[in-house]
């Protein structure tokens, strides 16, 4: 768990040729990611210490790996629209729609019988529909926020209206089942690591890189920190908008296919609390709400942290019928003590940048 | 005169709204029984209420998605209350009651706000999650398939009533003389007050409004505070009506009626909307949410509908505005 967390920091981290000194990590390094890090290891500790027994378990650490993937892609779907300065609230929406049609292509295609040879072509379909079908949700979005105009929040409102609508009039209101062969997605193991845990570190990665080291992921800051000055340097802010919410959509299909793997079945209306758990995971992860800042690294370190706590929480309340609500209670309380510390951190800064005049 | 009244938001939402219930009324005349109405003012008696705090917080440039949760929640602790009292007093009591709880989570609401400048959106869905949390692990997640006297009399209660043709008496509810007074109250405070003023202004622009010399935060603790008195005073009609008290009900709801407010013409960005606007953008999302059934579209289309419509009504301004902008630009640069 904390290794992967760290292979991911190394690898947006500073570059190679630095020479490494501890003091020149911490400056290049924000504080907003060591201070994560330095929550996510004391959750840890504080975990450990009051469940030696049950926390710091093999076996624990693996069903967190399974838990917290898909609610992770979704945190840097979301993070990513974040940092243009929008907002995508459709993502969940997006994920449920992704699922049912997957879920109906792999029950045309393969049915229920795992010795059918068709499975891997159908599993190799659903996953392709899938991801296009994602596609063009994001597409949608993101011709409504650039061509139209629409405020981010307001767009991704109607859209997630319509996704959501969209999937109730295929379903007719009721889940669809999945296949068993596709649950290897959500439930299989390579080498004893949970397969989804795989897939959120090699989105993690591929994300980090295209964030850290493109041209597109320069962009993506760009436009988001000032836009005027992005437009004005050539940067085509309409396109650049157009593939942000194109990725954002493409990442919510994935976690609906991780979903679809893990449940083994698609409602139209599954996890509706997957959008405040998924802000909660960017701004956590230090996304800049009005947009221009956000390190992948960060979400990482958020998803980690959160499911620490979650999945502490749930052990030490599990006496309690209501363990889920107290979680609930806890991620509105640390999302809004996480953003006033940030508020009086950026605070002091500007105090110690503008001295008082004399 | 006529040319700038045909130009606004609610002109052409009013048109569509008229359009839409004729289309309705003419394929299915039940729609405009007395009954089929009385049942559409009882779905927008809740909803209109929560539009009127939403449509303040949205004046100001601001989101609120934790309205249903402080309802919820005030309406839940209130029956609890009262149920555990034995109260059977009147109904005023428990609006009064349910209102002075969501005052609180209001003010806690403006205080996040106000103090540390967090946005909007983050500060409200961080206690939409909190109020909820509190709510079904500290105080129940019970169901309560009761409520104290006193609400089931005000729900009781009909302005006029008529006899259905199975021979059923129903009738308009009183809990619509709530919506109205409100409606009036946020009407006269965004008219004709300083602090109706001062909403406006900080919606167009905080940092003019500060420097023009309104109180932001002040102005700010006092939106949030009377979104949450009006939170409360819904969640107890919603509680009325329905005639029983569950923790998990309303939340989930919230984006609907903002749906609804930005439909009736308020600006997302703040800054704009009228309290007529909003009522109108309500009617049109409970004739979309309760009567495509009459004319035979199916249940499970009317989100799809619902989300054409939010596109729609969220676009055109939107568009239009963006090619104002545009012109702008042309004629400076003549």
């Amino acid at each position: 768990m904390t290794n992967q967390a760290n292979n991911i920091q190394k690898t947006t981290g500073p570059s190679s040729n630095d020479k490494f000194s501890l003091e020149k990590f911490f400056k290049i390094q924000d504080w907003n990611l060591l201070r994560l890090f330095i929550i996510t290891v004391a959750l840890f500790i504080l975990m450990s210490v009051l469940m030696p027994e049950k926390f710091p378990t093999l076996k624990n650490f693996r069903s967190m790996g399974f838990q917290l993937s898909e609610i992770g892609i979704m945190g840097i779907a979301i993070a990513i629209t974040m940092i243009t300065g929008g907002i995508d609230l459709s993502i969940n929406a997006t994920a449920n729609l992704t699922g049912i049609i997957a879920c109906i292509i792999l029950n045309k295609f393969a049915g229920p019988d795992v010795a059918n040879p068709q499975v891997g072509l159908a599993m190799v379909l659903a996953i392709t529909v899938g991801v296009i079908v994602g596609a063009l949700c994001g597409l949608l979005n993101g011709f409504l926020v650039s061509y139209v105009t629409i405020p981010a929040i307001l767009a991704t409102l109607g859209t997630m209206t319509l996704f959501t609508g969209f999937a109730f009039v295929i379903t007719k209101g009721t889940g669809f089942f999945g296949i068993e062969a596709f649950q290897f997605i959500g439930n299989g193991e390579v080498a004893g690591i949970p397969m989804p845990l795989i897939i959120f570190a090699v989105i993690a990665i591929i994300m980090a890189i295209v964030m850290n080291n493109s041209a597109f992921g320069l962009r993506l800051y760009l436009v988001g920190s000032n836009a005027k000055a992005s437009k004005f340097s050539g940067i085509n802010n309409r396109a650049v908008l157009m593939r942000t919410y194109m990725l954002s959509g493409i990442l919510a299909a994935l976690a609906g296919l991780v979903i679809l793997g893990r449940t083994n079945s698609a409602n139209p209306d599954y996890g509706t609390s997957y959008v405040t758990q998924a802000l909660l995971i960017a701004v956590l992860g230090g996304v800049d709400v009005n947009g221009g800042y956000g390190k992948v690294a960060g979400l990482v370190l958020a998803v980690i942290s959160l499911q620490i706590l979650s999945t502490g929480l749930n052990m030490l309340l599990f006496k309690y019928s209501g363990a889920n609500f107290f979680k609930m209670f806890s991620w509105g309380l640390l999302i809004i003590l996480f953003m006033i510390i940030n508020f009086l951190s950026y605070q002091r800064k500007q105090r110690v940048k503008k001295p008082k005049p004399a | 005169m006529l040319k700038k009244i045909i130009k606004t938001n609610e002109f052409f939402v009013a048109m569509i709204l008229i359009v839409l219930c004729l289309f309705i009324g003419i394929l299915n005349p039940v729609f405009f029984t007395l009954q089929n109405l009385f049942d559409l003012c009882r779905s927008a008696t809740v909803m209109g209420i929560f539009a009127m705090g939403a449509l303040i917080v949205i004046i100001s440039g601001g989101v609120d998605v934790s309205f249903t949760a402080i309802a919820i929640s005030a309406m839940y602790i209130t029956v609890k209350i009262l149920l555990a009292l034995n109260f059977t007093g009147t109904v005023v009591v428990a609006i009064a009651l349910s209102a002075l709880i969501g005052l609180i989570m209001g003010l806690i609401n403006a205080a996040i706000i106000a103090f540390f400048k967090i946005p909007t959106l983050i500060a409200t869905l961080g206690t939409q999650s909190l109020f909820q949390g509190f709510l079904l692990f500290f105080i129940g997640s019970k169901y309560i398939n009761n409520v104290p006297d006193g609400m089931l009399r005000f729900a009781r209660t009909n302005l006029v009533t008529t006899t259905t043709s199975s021979g059923a008496i129903t009738g308009l509810q009183a809990g619509i003389l709530i919506l109205i007074g409100v409606a009036i109250i946020v009407w006269f405070i965004l008219r004709f007050t300083m602090i109706g003023r001062g909403i406006y202004a900080i919606g167009g622009s905080r940092e003019a409004a500060e420097r023009a010399g309104f109180n932001v935060v002040a102005i700010q603790f006092f939106i949030y505070g009377l979104v949450g008195i009006l939170a409360g005073i819904g969640g107890a009609v919603f509680g009325s009506h329905y005639k029983q008290a569950n923790p998990f009900d309303l939340v989930g709801t919230e984006l609907n009626t903002i749906a609804a407010v930005v439909l009736g013409g308020a600006l997302i960005t703040g800054g704009k909307g009228t309290v007529f606007g909003a009522i109108l953008g309500v009617s049109l999302v409970v004739v979309i949410n309760n009567s495509l059934v009459l004319i035979g579209v199916p249940s499970e289309w009317q989100k799809v509908v619902l989300g054409i419509i939010l596109i729609i009504g969220a676009g055109i301004p939107a568009y239009k505005n963006m090619m104002a902008e545009k012109r702008l630009k042309a004629n400076l640069s003549e």
